[in-house]
């Protein structure tokens, strides 16, 4: 979906947001008669020092405007951007930065939406998509850790028997399906079911301050064992070890 | 001649990860949580015909740091290259919220450290290990906005790449030694996508100048530069508790600041060199050559300390 519909489709009661350096978007919208804040990145571009550091100054100007403002972000990023100097100038150090940033602003009491309307890879998926609280996924969307020719190589099985082992699980295969089996993607929104701004409304509405993704990935069936594991650990951290003393 | 004390000296990059927690904590005190006894394996691995491990190569538990309570999550490299996945992940993951939790309580730490030794996500396993990732960050920032340091030590064999290098870039404090490196893209990762001009993963010495440990200590990229062996680590483990920033807008907006002005000062460099010419290092090509002890006196003279993390 291109920019200028996806904004008329999640905004009809309007907006401001004009695309700004670096293939991002910057603005604000009305959804239900509040203001929120619009930021995102778009054409599938591949997440670099620049874009990150960016839009971590957006999500900062708007923390600090202490308006407490909603946050959606629309993402249709690539991977991280791969190159040597990216690299040396410490990547993984922007993309902490911006996973940070959102984190903060959810943590201060802005509702974070992430809307993965393109693609979104490995660092730079976690460095956005993931990092907001509440993630929704439209038709076409295409998130990803790696792509199964890279996985094969890896771990060097042919790809055939790689494509069949993924119909079997969602663990590894690349797509909204597979994520949302995981609890990465809360809903997937298809045009098919009607507008998207009064259901955007309504996820805005709603209050996330905790981290469920485990919970919704065991109810889901994609991870039966990641959020026992985490209760488990919790339980015995927790426990008085005998001998000190209870309390 | 080699003197005695420093060749029975441990090394960090050659010790397995028990070996590690061990050598970091008072003798004696880590209590592990989910161990091997427990039988908490990768339910995945076998899809592929792989062996499990009956601790997902991740260790985790609490001990004491010179009589401190804290807690400690250690990656084995030597497992599935010390990977996030479903199970290693939500071992880190729970380890991390029991922390928050416990704040405030008799189960209280003060610290979590974090023995990073990782090639990212294990692949077999990529969305849970991608979700352990994420998980990872928000839980680890959840332990710092309750006030509790979380310090990642790094300098094994595996580094910290992928999603490793991401969640490094979120503790609170970063020590590295020589061996250590950080990235997101693993050199071979880029050669493969964009060719050996862009990135030759063969030419060791520019792979080292890149990610390694002496080139993110000077721009930034790490806090504390150690000498190689388990006592160093433990050393500056046990003095960077107290000093450190918080999880809030201020450090952030620092953060912001820092790392703006180094895409402008370096943002046109090629390679490392380059940047340490420009930021006033004598003979700047000499960097890796330098001992240890040299370098560190270097890195207090010419290095990025910083509290913006």
């Amino acid at each position: 979906m291109a920019p200028a519909d996806l904004l008329a489709a999640l905004f009809p009661e309007g907006h401001n947001v004009t695309p700004g350096a670096e293939n991002t978007l910057l603005g604000t919208a009305i959804v239900a008669n509040e203001s929120v804040a619009v930021l995102g990145i778009t054409d599938a571009t591949p997440l670099s020092p620049e874009i990150a550091i960016t839009l971590a100054g957006f999500v900062l100007d708007i923390i600090r405007a202490g308006e407490k403002t909603p946050i959606v972000l629309l993402i249709d990023t690539a991977s991280q951007r791969m190159t040597r100097r990216d690299e040396m100038l410490g990547l993984n150090e922007y993309l902490g930065h911006l996973a940070k940033v959102i984190t903060l602003a959810g943590a201060q009491g802005h509702r974070t939406v992430g809307i993965l309307y393109g693609t979104a890879a490995a660092g730079a998926f976690i460095a956005t998509a993931l990092a907001t609280q509440t993630l929704i996924a439209l038709d076409g969307a295409h998130p990803s850790v790696m792509d199964l020719p890279s996985i094969a190589r890896v771990t060097k099985l042919p790809l055939d028997v790689l494509t069949e082992k993924a119909a079997s699980t969602p663990i590894f295969a690349p797509g909204v399906v597979p994520l949302a089996a995981m609890g990465a993607v809360a809903e997937v929104w298809a045009a098919a079911d009607g507008p998207l701004a009064p259901r955007l409304a309504t996820v805005l509405a709603t209050s996330s301050n905790q981290d469920t993704r485990d919970v919704l990935g065991a109810e889901r069936g994609g991870r039966k064992q990641a959020h026992d594991v985490a209760l488990r650990v919790a339980a015995a951290f927790l426990k008085p070890a005998s001998g000190e003393g209870a309390i | 001649m080699i003197p005695k004390n420093i060749s029975k000296a441990a090394s960090w990059y050659e010790s397995s990860a028990r070996d590690r927690i061990n050598g970091l904590l008072d003798h004696g005190s880590f209590r592990e949580i989910l161990g091997p006894e427990a039988g908490v394996i990768s339910p995945h691995l076998a899809l592929f015909d792989l062996p499990p491990a009956f601790d997902d190569g991740m260790i985790i538990g609490r001990g004491t740091m010179n009589g401190h309570p804290v807690a400690i999550a250690a990656q084995e490299g030597q497992f599935m290259g010390g990977t996030f996945a479903e199970v290693s992940g939500a071992k880190l993951v729970g380890l991390l919220r029991a922390a928050t939790a416990a704040a405030d309580t008799a189960q209280a730490v003060s610290t979590v450290f974090l023995l990073l030794d990782t090639g990212g996500v294990r692949l077999q396993e990529a969305n849970a290990g991608e979700m352990a990732v994420s998980e990872t960050v928000r839980a680890l920032l959840e332990a710092r906005s309750a006030g509790i340091a979380v310090i990642a030590l790094i300098g094994g064999r595996a580094g910290a790449f992928g999603g490793g290098g991401i969640v490094t870039a979120c503790c609170s404090h970063v020590i590295i030694s020589e061996q250590g490196r950080i990235s997101i893209s693993g050199p071979e990762v880029i050669e493969t996508n964009k060719g050996a001009e862009e990135f030759d993963s063969r030419d060791r010495a520019l792979v080292w100048r890149v990610t390694g440990g002496r080139s993110r200590a000077l721009l930034g990229g790490a806090d504390s530069y150690v000498k190689g062996d388990v006592a160093s680590f433990r050393q500056a483990a046990a003095v960077t508790r107290n000093t450190l920033p918080d999880f809030s807008l201020a450090t952030l907006d620092a953060e912001q600041k820092r790392l703006e002005e180094r895409l402008n000062a370096y943002g046109d460099c090629r390679d490392t060199p380059e940047i340490w010419a420009r930021a006033g290092i004598d003979d700047p090509k000499n960097v890796s050559e330098l001992s240890d002890d040299a370098f560190i006196a270097l890195l207090a003279e010419k290095g990025h300390a910083h509290g913006a993390r």
